[in-house]
Parts: structure tokens; sequence; C-alpha cells
């Protein structure tokens, strides 16, 4: 059976395919449909959504060391979180067959950074597969897992987002079925105190030569020979860009890039006048390939390591390379034309927050969600992003430098808190910081499209389960003052704030609306706009709702009045609320649209 | 390069159901025994901001994103989206763009605003410029979320693919109960090609 799949609905349907048993993952674009799509179609797989990336990888150890298939999926920073075992995993290695989908965002489509997973398999010393479609991502989670058997090792499988949310035509096979042994008490191979890790750590040198032959002689590395005496060196992505610009060169297709297949690299070198690397961010092939004494081989020279590579840049390289003549020149459309950046929805609950923190004029530390946008004009109420949870520790190391007399307040959503948050504000408490923290929950991980996790009362296989009670867990940590707000009743967010802020010691305060997208979208009767009664104050454009737009009606000063969109307005009233001459309100006459 | 492939490059903005559009046409080159590939980027992107996807189809496609100025056909479903997508299409390829006007908060701010026109600059650019307007007619119908469909019908009549794999294509990937309203929807955007733009 052929169908079209994406090559995260492929890495789920490889793992069925390789008789997976347990997978696990905390989401993160671009890797969250793998998950998604194991949970929905293939209800043989224990799948669930873990706090953090690293529950998540030391569940998957779990399971590998239990007996059964395991697979583990994250974005490429998750790969931080989750470092700690990667690390450490290796030296012990598996017992089942354990593979790490490691997603990464070359270009930062949803990221905070744009780090090359690659050095991770190199560094922890295990073997690294990179797909280039979403057949080759189907095939390879099975080729993992059989490796990972075979050399007594974690396996990563390196996606990037254009092999993840790409969709292509993919091959079916049958499942096959794996049976693990049973755990071992292997006190040598998994209790890693330093004696025994020492003697893991020489297994994994050793395992290191048997793995170097294993690449030289796989068909994951492959020559497509035409003749020619440019020869490119390309793998993931990448490999289709450079066959869609030019089919007819040699190329060396690496699918294993850890370790590097170098004795075929060698004599692919040696075969040809020219060899080019084309690889995507860093020159990490360009660098071992170099390091191995192959000096005469180019890469960087002639394509960026920021950003993606796309067909286009593939030939502006080879361009540059002098090998292809000329570039197409692309239509010139306008120069320059407005930004349309992300935004919080219309009737988004954090809207109300972010006003209220821009009208105290707060020093704002901030975390990876929705909320983030909360930092972008005209809310502009955000000052600081670094990773997942690190909204507390910023607002206590600020504090801590800046006085205890000034606000900071850190900001962060309910799935982000739980993810990494929970231990900042145990420092907060346990170092005396006077810091207010935000958790503004809306009962979702929202950003990545509506996940649950361990305060939604759902897991991620549609079970009830028993759901985080914040306040009662803020408390449990020594937190004396806990508010609950309603984000969306303005001026009470504006109160309560202020008076945290004035409180000395560290205050928790939870907003109580959910997310308007997810689980239901939420949609009340529309406001409009009385364009008599509206002075064109611009109030209300400042809450940055894709609702409210300029009408063409000019107030004395030529500026123009506000109208909503009505089907976009989901009557969350927030822009009511600041309206001074009252001339928001509740539409009249409803028309359903 | 290939020559054989079709491009099409959807625009729009968060919401407005490109990815939907999307699938349904590679779905519909699948179902007519073509390679397909298409590329989108989800996340960040979908909260109101800009969205696009690129869909590519022939004997054998490599490459999931459209090489830059090879688009045949860009579908915009916002006028000034269409305009920012203008440099991926082909001296021959043809835009299809809806008369949607959707300004968003920040070009309220100073900057650089939103353009007056945007389907007179895109004549500007080019000659193959089909204006469609699809919100009204998608209101009409009872459901702005219509505009991706109608588009996607006035492009089908570039495509050589059967009007029944389309439908079909809509029964499987539309939820149930809008299956009726989008193949009405579809059937609008034929009709208006038959009768304005003969291709």
């Amino acid at each position: 059976m052929k169908k079209i799949l994406s090559g995260n609905e492929a890495v789920a349907r490889g793992a069925y395919e390789a008789g997976v048993k347990l997978a696990a993952a905390y989401p993160g674009t671009p890797s969250t449909e793998i998950l998604e799509n194991i949970a929905e179609s293939y209800p043989s797989i224990y799948a669930e959504w873990s706090p953090n990336e690293k529950v998540a990888f030391e569940v998957g150890i779990g399971g590998s060391m239990g007996g059964g298939r395991s697979l583990v999926a994250m974005k490429h920073v998750g790969v931080n979180v989750a470092a700690d075992p990667l690390m450490t995993f290796s030296y012990t290695g598996v017992n089942a067959g354990f593979v790490l989908i490691s997603a990464d965002d070359p270009a930062m489509h949803s990221s905070q950074n744009e780090q090359d997973n690659r050095y991770y398999a190199k560094f922890a010393q295990i073997p690294c597969l990179e797909p280039s479609d979403s057949q080759e991502a189907k095939d390879m989670v099975r080729t993992a897992m059989e490796i990972s058997e075979k050399f007594d090792t974690p396996v990563m499988l390196r996606m990037t987002t254009r092999v993840s949310h790409s969709k292509g035509v993919v091959e079916f096979n049958d499942p096959v079925e794996y049976s693990g042994n049973k755990f071992d008490h292997d006190f040598d191979k998994y209790v890693m105190i330093p004696r025994n890790a020492r003697v893991r750590h020489h297994v994994v040198v050793k395992r290191q030569a048997k793995l170097e032959e294993y690449t030289g002689n796989s068909p994951l590395n492959r020559v497509e020979e035409y003749g020619s005496k440019l020869g490119i060196i390309t793998g993931g992505i990448s490999y289709q860009y450079v066959k869609e610009i030019v089919p007819e060169i040699d190329v060396l297709k690496i699918g294993m890039s850890f370790p590097l297949p170098l004795r075929l690299i060698k004599e692919f070198v040696e075969a040809h006048e020219r060899v080019i690397v084309v690889e995507e961010l860093e020159p990490y092939y360009e660098e071992i390939i170099r390091a191995a004494g192959m000096t005469s081989v180019e890469g960087k020279k002639y394509f960026g390591r920021e950003g993606e590579l796309a067909p286009y840049e593939v030939a502006v390289g080879l361009h540059k390379a002098g090998y292809i003549d000329s570039v197409p020149e692309p239509y010139t459309g306008p120069a320059e034309l407005f930004p349309r950046p992300p935004v919080l929805c219309p009737g988004c609950p954090h809207r109300g927050v972010f006003a209220a923190l821009r009208k105290l004029r707060l020093t704002v530390t901030g975390d990876i969600g929705c909320y983030t946008l909360g930092g972008l004009d005209p809310l502009g109420s955000l000052h600081t992003c670094i990773c997942m949870g690190a909204s507390i520790g910023n607002a206590i190391g600020m504090e801590k430098v800046d006085g205890s007399d000034k606000g900071i307040v850190a900001i962060l959503g309910d799935s982000t808190f739980l993810h990494s948050g929970i231990t900042g504000l145990l420092d907060a408490v346990y170092n005396k910081s006077n810091i207010t923290v935000i958790i503004a929950d809306n009962r979702i991980t929202a950003m990545t499209g509506g996940q649950q996790h361990p305060a939604t009362g759902r897991t991620l296989m549609g079970e009830e389960t028993k759901a985080v009670d914040f306040v009662e867990l803020v408390r449990a940590l020594g937190v004396e003052s806990v508010r609950a707000i309603d984000p969306l009743k303005y001026d009470e967010t504006l109160e309560v704030i202020q008076e945290e802020v004035d409180r000395p010691g560290p205050s928790v305060i939870i907003t109580n609306q959910p997310c308007v997208l997810m689980p239901k979208r939420i949609m009340e009767t529309p406001y409009e706009v009385d364009l008599e009664l509206c002075n064109g104050c611009s109030l209300c454009f400042r809450l940055g709702c894709p609702a409210i737009y300029p009408s063409q009606e000019k107030n004395k000063r030529g500026k123009p009045k506000a109208e909503i969109d009505p089907t976009l307005c989901t009557g969350c009233t927030l822009c009511a609320q600041v309206c001074k001459p009252e001339a928001i309100i509740l539409t009249r006459a409803v028309e359903k649209v | 390069m290939n020559n054989d492939t079709k491009n099409i490059l959807i625009v729009g903005v968060g919401g407005q159901g490109v990815l939907l559009a999307s699938e349904l046409l590679s779905e519909v080159a699948v179902e007519s025994g073509l390679d397909a590939k298409k590329s989108e980027v989800h996340g960040m992107s979908q909260r109101g901001g800009v969205v696009s996807s690129h869909v590519r189809f022939g004997p054998k496609v490599y490459s999931p994103i459209i090489p830059y100025g090879q688009a045949d056909i860009i579908l915009s479903f916002e006028q000034a989206e269409g305009l920012r997508a203008i440099d991926w299409l082909s001296p021959t390829g043809t835009i299809i763009v809806s008369k949607t006007r959707l300004v968003p908060p920040a070009a309220n701010f100073g900057g650089i605003g939103y353009p007056d026109d945007p389907i007179a600059e895109l004549n500007k650019l080019t000659k193959n410029v089909i204006a469609v307007d699809a919100d009204r007619m998608a209101l009409d119908l009872g459901n702005i979320r219509l505009v991706n469909t109608i588009l996607l019908a006035v492009a089908s009549s570039f495509l050589d693919f059967k009007r029944e794999t389309w439908e079909a294509a809509i029964r499987a990937l539309v939820k149930p109960k809008f299956v009726d309203i989008n193949l009405k929807a579809f059937a609008q955007g034929c009709a208006l090609t038959a009768r304005k733009v003969k291709v």
C-alpha cells in the first residue's frame, strides 16, 4: 500500500512496522506530530506525553531495558534537556532497540536557536541516521532499531523541519513481531558507578570501531554515478535539492552520518577531480572529512551555515563554485512589504495579562510558548526568552543583582511550568527571592497545537487521569502568596499584579481562562464599534488583537477610528474594557457568519 | 532542472485553510497516479502569521520546496500575501488571488502600512492575475472558511485532473459535516472559471 505521509507520520508508521512497544515525547515543533500519530493510528504502542524531554528519554530507557523496542521524540533543543541521560545511556547500551528522534529546525521556523544535533551523536558516540524524505524516515526507524540491538547502543534519527513537515509518497510494509528479553539484573552494564562506567566507556570505544566498519558497507550510504568529474557529498534534505538542481552529477548520499563512511568517502574523493559537500547548518561532514586528511574537499565556502538551504541556495552555491554558469533571476516583487508576524489569537487570555504588564511598565522575564508573542509590539511586555523554564531563574538572578525593591515578573505557561519551571520556583522560595511568577494557565500545550499535559486531566492515549492542582503544588513548594485571576478582567488583573509585585517574598499568580482554540473553539457573540462614539484614541489597537482594524472613518485629527471584524471577534470583552468612550458594544443584530 | 514537475504555491494567513488546500491538491495528484511532495511549516506561523505551502507533482519529484521563481500557479487567499509571494511566480505562471483583505495589527502602527490596492500592484508586475471575489462567495455560502476551496476550484481549470478526483479528495479529507458545503463551493469556483477566464 502507498500513501502520502509527512516525515513525522512516516516515523510513526516506521515505529509501528518496527514493532515498537513504547513511545514517549514532550511536544515541540517540528517533532510533535510523531507521537500524535502514534497515539491516533497505532494503539498497540504505549504512547505518552512526558512532562519534559528528560523524563521522556528516561521512560524510553526503561522501556528498552524492560525488553520493548522504544522510541523517544523531541525537537533539537529538547535533546539539550535530555542530554544527561543520553550521554550515559550511550555507555550502558540497550536491551531492546532504542531510537531517539531529534527534529532539528534549521531557519528557526519555530525555535529559539538552530543548533545542529548531528554533533550530539558524535558527542555521545552513538550512530546517527539522516533521512531525506518520508519513505526513508519510515524505513530508517526500523533500520535504526536493528542497528541499536546489533551494536548495543541508542541510535539517533535526525530529522529537520523540511523532512518532518514535508509530505511524500510512502510504500508500507507489514509490521514485525519483536519480542525482546526481559530486564536482566546486569549490575556491570546498567549501574553506572565509576567502576562500571570505566569499563563501559571502553566498550563504547570498541563499539565505535565496529560501527565504522558497518557504516562503510551499509546501503544507508550510497554512490549515484553518472560519470561526472564533480562529485557532491550530501545527505538529509540537501540531497533532494542537489538532485533537483543537478540531477546528473555523481553523488555520495550520506544516510548514516555518525560514524561517517570515511573509506567510501575517500574512494569517492579519489575518483573525482573535485568534490563539494552540500549540507545544511554546520560543516559537520566537511570538518570530519577534512580532518581525515581529504583537505581538497570544499563546502561551506559556497553555502551558508545559517538558516535553511533550498533549491535556489544550492544553485547559487554551485554557481559561486563556478560549476553552474548562471542562476535564474526570480521575479522581483515589491522591495518592502508590511510585516505579518504571528500574533496572539483574537480572544487569547494572555492578551489581558500583557496589557496589564505593559501598563505597569514592569520588567518581565519570559519563556517558551504562545505567550512569548507578548514581547512583540504593540503589547511589547516580555523582555527575555531563553529556553523552557528559564523565566523564573532569570528573574531570580536579575532581582539578586538589581535589588529586591524593583518588581520583576516571570511569566510562563502551564505546560512550561510543569516542564521545567517547578525547580526554578523552588529556588525562588529557597533563596528568598522577591519575584512574582505568573503561570499563564490556559490548560493546554497551545503553541504546538494543543497537547495534553499533567494538569489537563487527560493522557495522550485519551484516558482520564489525575490533574495537577497548581495552587496546591505551588503552596507545597513553599509559596505563601498564591492568587488566581481572570486575565480577561483587565482592572482585576492590573490590581492583583501590582499587589503581588509590592509584596515582599516570592508570589505566584495563576490565570484561569482556557485557550480560545483548544480543546474547544470559544466563540461568544462578537462586539462592534459605535463609530459615532469612537474617538480614534487607538487604545484598543494597542491590544494587538487581529479582530480590530482601522476604519476608513477618521477622528478630528485624521486618525482612523476602529472597527471589529465579527468573523474574528470572540467576544472576550477586553477591548470594551479599555475603551474610554465606551464605543465598543455587544453586536446588536447578530448575524451568524 | 526538472521541467516535468508542476509547482503550486499556496499562501495565506494562519487560519485560512492553506494546509487543507494543499492536502487536497497533493491527494488529487497522487490519486491521479503522479509522484507528489508538499512542504510547509507548522507552529509559530499559524498564529495569524504568514502561512505558505509548496505543492509539487510530476513523474518524479525531488525537492519538496519549489525552486525560487518557478511556481506555475500561486494561489493567494489574501490580497497582500499575493504580493509577498510574487517572487516565486514563474514568468509564465498565473497568480489566482482572493480579494480577501486581512490587515494585521502590526500594520496599524507606523512602519510600513498595508498597501492600498495590492491587486493593482500585482497587475503591474504580471499580466496573469486572476482576482476572485472569493470572500463574498464564501460568505454567501455561509462560511468565510470556504475561500480556500473556491480558489482551489479556480486553479483546477489550469490542471489536468478529473473533476471526480477533486470531489473524491474533498469527501476523503474534509470533516464530514463540511463536505457538502465544500463541494458546493468547489462547484461555484469551477463555474466561475468556465464563465470568466477561458484558459
